[in-house]
């Protein structure tokens, strides 16, 4: 069947359907260690997908969404996995297998420090640049897109990234200040003028430098497929197909920054809504693009300027909510699941973003009250999450179950929801962790 | 003129609020009179923020309004303001973390009330807060920290603070995007505050004004 002429409920069944059977890398049915991992596999993704759905699965679906935890859990340094890629997946694999979630989300959150080096990537301080070997690395906030400077994103976004946001935030793409935009590249008359940047040292040594992080970016990949393809094997699913991000938070996370995008509202707010339209079907693309090439539908939207607290309801309308909620209908019309991460709370933005359509979106939520979520958008979303960190960290089994057995009575109720961490932390009592579990899998029926 | 100059920064007219000051400048005003009517100004937009109607734009645009002002009558006025009319406060991310924004709303707020405020910056060592409680005598020490390894951060910062034996002599709040009442209990913190009104308000009940 042609993808064109498939409904978006059509794509998500597919996508779905693929995940059923998957494959090994060279394209055959991927061996399952044991007839039970090959029914833990399938029952997981049924299970996970029902939620979707808002139909009501076997029982609560459970997992835990960590940051550094598997890490600090397997006595590592964050340092130490993210410049061994194979120290990175061993404490993954023993947090994945120790814990049993009914899905796991990777091995990725780490990254590969090696790659970060080739580049001399400013835009974060990692274990060892700047921050502790244990600690998660941290965003250098700042304005990596000048005020003046919204005409030239808007006008053709793919250029200003390349010539103006790269080279500040990788010191190793400086070379890209000189490339030629290369709609500029049409006739034969003249065409070798474009050309001429690319014979220049800067740019050639960007480009030198591009392919030696490429090749560590291919390296760290083939050790993430690997553990993802060996916890398949286990039964353990990875459904996540990638990320994008409101296009607000594309703006006020890395470009203008949180200062910069908050006074814009006020001192150019024409100009910050049409970036925002431009960055639209961007952030759409990115995410099936990435989906289509992990073959899994889930697409992650980490959320965080639109919390409560952050705007008000007339500026999270104006502002925030018509571009996200254009990428998470794009999203949808892909094939894909939207993922979105609410941090935070967004207990005053529930009346708003019940405005999607029915079954086709998961929401983490962080701190938002589950009962009145249920309750506001519990018939059109999934919901997923809200463990606190803290509670993770200096609570006891005792209260982790507790708060589990209100959750599966609240949130739980009747399907469309999912148990999980409600924001992502580095580190917990391995205890809360296995009651989370647990008891949700015995509770959760 | 102030009446004007304050409606014009409650009301978030930047440009407006910049060529009143201007005005009064030349005119002559004081600039006591004019950092009076920012501070007028600068309660509304607190009691407006508390009330929901205002959020952290407003709170930022405010802040770079009285940047702007205080860069316009600093000539004629080098320390004519009594600072810290309202008491001291020492602020800072703590050790581990690099993120600001929170910190620097909050600093913006406290100074905005009145009170002086010494920022440490972020990540900073322990040692740096017991050095500066010594010199800089304050009443509050707030510590600010976005993820979760703050927990630690804060609680051993407090107890470094303790075992120099300077913890009777500072209230301390706690803040940030994981924090809570069990946080807060972890880190034997005297309070913890949501947002940067809230630090305002226990600045205020600890030390009166």
């Amino acid at each position: 069947m042609e993808t064109k002429q498939m409904t978006s409920e059509e794509k998500q069944d597919m996508m779905f359907n693929r995940l059923l059977s998957p494959k090994d890398p060279q394209g055959n049915d991927l061996a399952f260690k044991s007839p039970e991992a090959k029914n833990n596999y399938t029952a997981s993704i049924k299970r996970i997908w029902d939620a979707i759905r808002l139909k009501k699965p076997d029982r609560v679906p459970v997992t835990i969404f960590p940051s550094m935890f598997p890490i600090n859990h397997a006595k590592m340094t964050v340092e130490e996995a993210m410049y061994d890629y194979g120290k990175c997946v061993s404490a993954f694999r023993q947090y994945t297998l120790e814990f049993r979630p009914d899905v796991q989300w990777g091995a990725a959150a780490p990254g590969p420090g090696t790659f970060f080096e080739k580049l001399d990537y400013k835009l974060y301080k990692w274990p060892g640049h700047g921050v502790d070997p244990t600690h998660s690395y941290q965003c250098v906030e700042g304005e990596y897109m000048n005020e003046d400077e919204y005409d030239a994103l808007i006008t053709d976004p793919s250029f200003y990234f390349r010539n103006f946001y790269l080279p500040r935030v990788f010191g190793a793409l400086q070379g890209f200040t000189m490339l030629p935009p290369f709609t500029g590249i049409l006739e034969m008359y003249g065409l070798a003028f474009s050309f001429i940047p690319f014979g220049l040292p800067p740019v050639q040594n960007t480009y030198n430098k591009l392919f030696e992080a490429g090749a560590e970016a291919l390296k760290w990949a083939g050790a993430m497929g690997g553990f993802d393809a060996e916890m398949t094997s286990e039964g353990i699913p990875n459904i996540l197909g990638g990320f994008t991000k409101a296009p607000f938070d594309t703006i006020g996370d890395t470009l203008r920054g949180t200062k910069g995008i908050m006074l814009d509202m006020y001192r150019r707010p024409e100009k910050l809504i049409a970036a925002m339209e431009a960055l639209t079907p961007i952030m759409i693309n990115m995410g099936i693009a990435s989906a289509q090439q992990t073959g899994n539908p889930l697409i992650f939207i980490p959320l965080h300027k639109g919390a409560d607290g952050f705007l008000s309801d007339q500026q999270f309308r104006k502002f925030y909510w018509p571009t996200l909620q254009k990428v998470i209908l794009g999203l949808i019309d892909g094939g894909c699941v939207p993922f979105p991460a609410a941090e935070g709370a967004y207990n005053t933005r529930l009346e708003i973003i019940k405005d999607l359509p029915k079954g086709k979106t998961m929401w983490m939520f962080d701190q938002t009250d589950m009962a009145k979520a249920k309750k506001i958008v519990g018939d059109n979303i999934c919901l997923f999450g809200n463990v606190s960190s803290a509670m993770l960290e200096l609570g006891d089994p005792d209260e982790v179950k507790e708060y589990a057995k209100r959750l599966i009575d609240t949130a739980g109720k009747d399907g469309g929801f999912v148990m999980a961490n409600g924001a992502f932390f580095d580190r917990a009592k391995p205890e809360n962790i296995k009651t989370l579990i647990e008891f949700t899998k015995e509770y959760g029926v | 003129m102030s009446k004007k100059l304050i409606n014009a920064i409650a009301d978030m007219k930047e440009k407006e609020a910049v060529s009143i000051v201007e005005e009064m400048v030349k005119n002559g005003s004081s600039p006591m009179a004019i950092l009076d009517a920012v501070r007028e100004a600068m309660d509304i937009v607190g009691r407006r923020y508390e009330k929901g109607i205002y959020f952290l734009p407003e709170l930022i645009l405010a802040g770079e309004m009285m940047k702007k002002i205080n860069g316009i009558i600093k000539p004629e006025m080098e320390a004519a303001a009594p600072k810290g009319g309202r008491g001291k406060i020492l602020m800072g991310t703590i050790k581990g973390d690099i993120h600001n924004i929170g910190k620097d709303i909050v600093t913006f707020m406290l100074e905005a009330h009145g009170f002086e405020v010494l920022d440490l910056g972020v990540d900073v060592p322990f040692e740096k807060f017991t050095e500066a409680i010594r010199d800089f005598k304050p009443n509050v020490v707030g510590l600010s920290g976005f993820l979760t390894l703050a927990f630690d951060a804060m609680k051993e910062t407090i107890t470094a603070i303790k075992n120099a034996g300077l913890r009777d002599n500072v209230k301390i709040m706690i803040g940030g995007g994981q924090i809570d009442e069990k946080v807060k209990t972890y880190t034997a913190a005297d309070a913890f505050g949501k947002d940067a009104m809230a630090a305002v308000t226990l600045a205020k009940n600890w030390i009166g004004g």
